[in-house]
């Protein structure tokens, strides 16, 4: 779903000091084969999957009894992963997905904070800007799209094919928003990262054209704090949709009480 | 009334009253939140978090306005 994008007109002309250009939709495409990509996005997930790697290599090279440094920080963002995934998916099935929603979370949280921790604009493209890779709706829709995957998966090992039985479960009527509803999941999924951090660095961004110093400091501030919820979010519905499509509606009760 | 005008009428309309709701569903869970940090003080973490989130979703609602107000504004499918 490319978004082949104008900018708008005010933005472009010469009477702002051009300190900050908000390219929305401007690419540095990639050609691959018959396929156009934008390249920029492509960088920036580099960038974030190599942090991610290193750390994990960093954290895991030498490890010790009593944690520290690197091992230590490791070790609290593990345990928050699981207490997510268990507080979502439940005491008795969290375990095989601990390792899907916390590279969700590590991966998404890192391409936001990167957005806006890490000085991209100093590296200039023909075309385009690297940003989060976050705030280009394909990744987003990829994510969202994997999420989808893997609750029906988690579905299908689980229950078979009467895990199709949810979706006339109560009653009948009911088919045609039990099946919207796969589809407004990946769709409300992806349009809220990517329209939280496009609007996050549209705001950073506006601001810095109109007051280049100090003012933007609180939004971008914000911005970080978003950002972190945003990824908590994503990753706290993907272990909700894996919880719902593990559980019928029959024993939803006596789960929660054992 | 062309089409370029009309959408920029339409995606401020778009995000202005896409803030309406979540607005008042943000005021309606905050008043609620206080209230029960007042009740009970010792929940202050829990129910911090648990606002958060929530607000976060309600967000999400004026996101799906801005987002309709950016496609109108950059990627407009009815201009040229």
């Amino acid at each position: 779903m490319p978004l082949d994008i104008e900018m708008l007109n005010f933005l472009d002309s010469p009477n702002f000091v051009s300190l900050a250009a908000l390219e929305v939709g401007q690419h540095f495409y990639w050609h691959i084969g018959s396929l156009k990509v934008h390249g920029q996005v492509f960088l920036a997930t580099w960038f974030v999957m190599s942090v991610l790697i290193i750390a994990s290599l960093l954290a895991t090279r030498n490890i010790q009894q009593i944690p520290k440094g690197m091992q230590n920080l490791m070790e609290y963002a593990m345990d928050f992963i699981r207490e997510l995934t268990r507080n979502q998916i439940g005491e008795k099935e969290y375990r095989p997905w601990v390792p899907f929603i916390g590279t969700l979370f590590l991966f998404i949280f890192v391409c936001n904070w990167s957005g806006a921790l890490i000085p991209w604009k100093l590296i200039h493209l023909p075309e385009g800007e690297l940003a989060a890779p976050t705030n280009d709706i394909n990744t987003t829709v990829a994510l969202s799209l994997l999420v989808s995957i893997a609750y029906f998966y988690a579905g299908f090992k689980k229950k078979g094919l009467s895990y199709f039985a949810k979706y006339v479960q109560p009653t009948p009527i009911l088919l045609p928003i039990a099946v919207l509803e796969d589809f407004t999941k990946p769709l409300s999924l992806s349009f809220r990262l990517f329209g939280n951090i496009l609007a996050d660095e549209l705001v950073v961004g506006v601001l810095v054209l109109l007051v280049p110093l100090f003012v933007p400091l609180p939004v971008m501030l914000l911005g970080l704090f978003t950002s972190a919820i945003q990824a908590l979010v994503f990753a706290t519905l993907a272990g909700a949709y894996i919880h719902e499509a593990l559980e019928g509606h029959g024993d939803e009760h006596e789960e929660e009480h054992a | 009334m062309d089409v370029s005008s009309a959408s920029v009428i339409a995606a401020a309309l778009a995000i202005g009253l896409a803030s309406l709701g979540p607005g008042i569903g943000q005021g309606n869970a905050s008043a609620s939140a206080v209230e029960g940090i007042a009740r009970q003080p010792e929940a202050e973490g829990k129910i911090r978090g648990t606002l958060l989130l929530t607000l976060a979703f309600m967000e999400s609602l004026t996101i799906y306005g801005l987002v309709i107000a950016l496609v109108l504004l950059f990627a407009n499918p009815f201009v040229k």
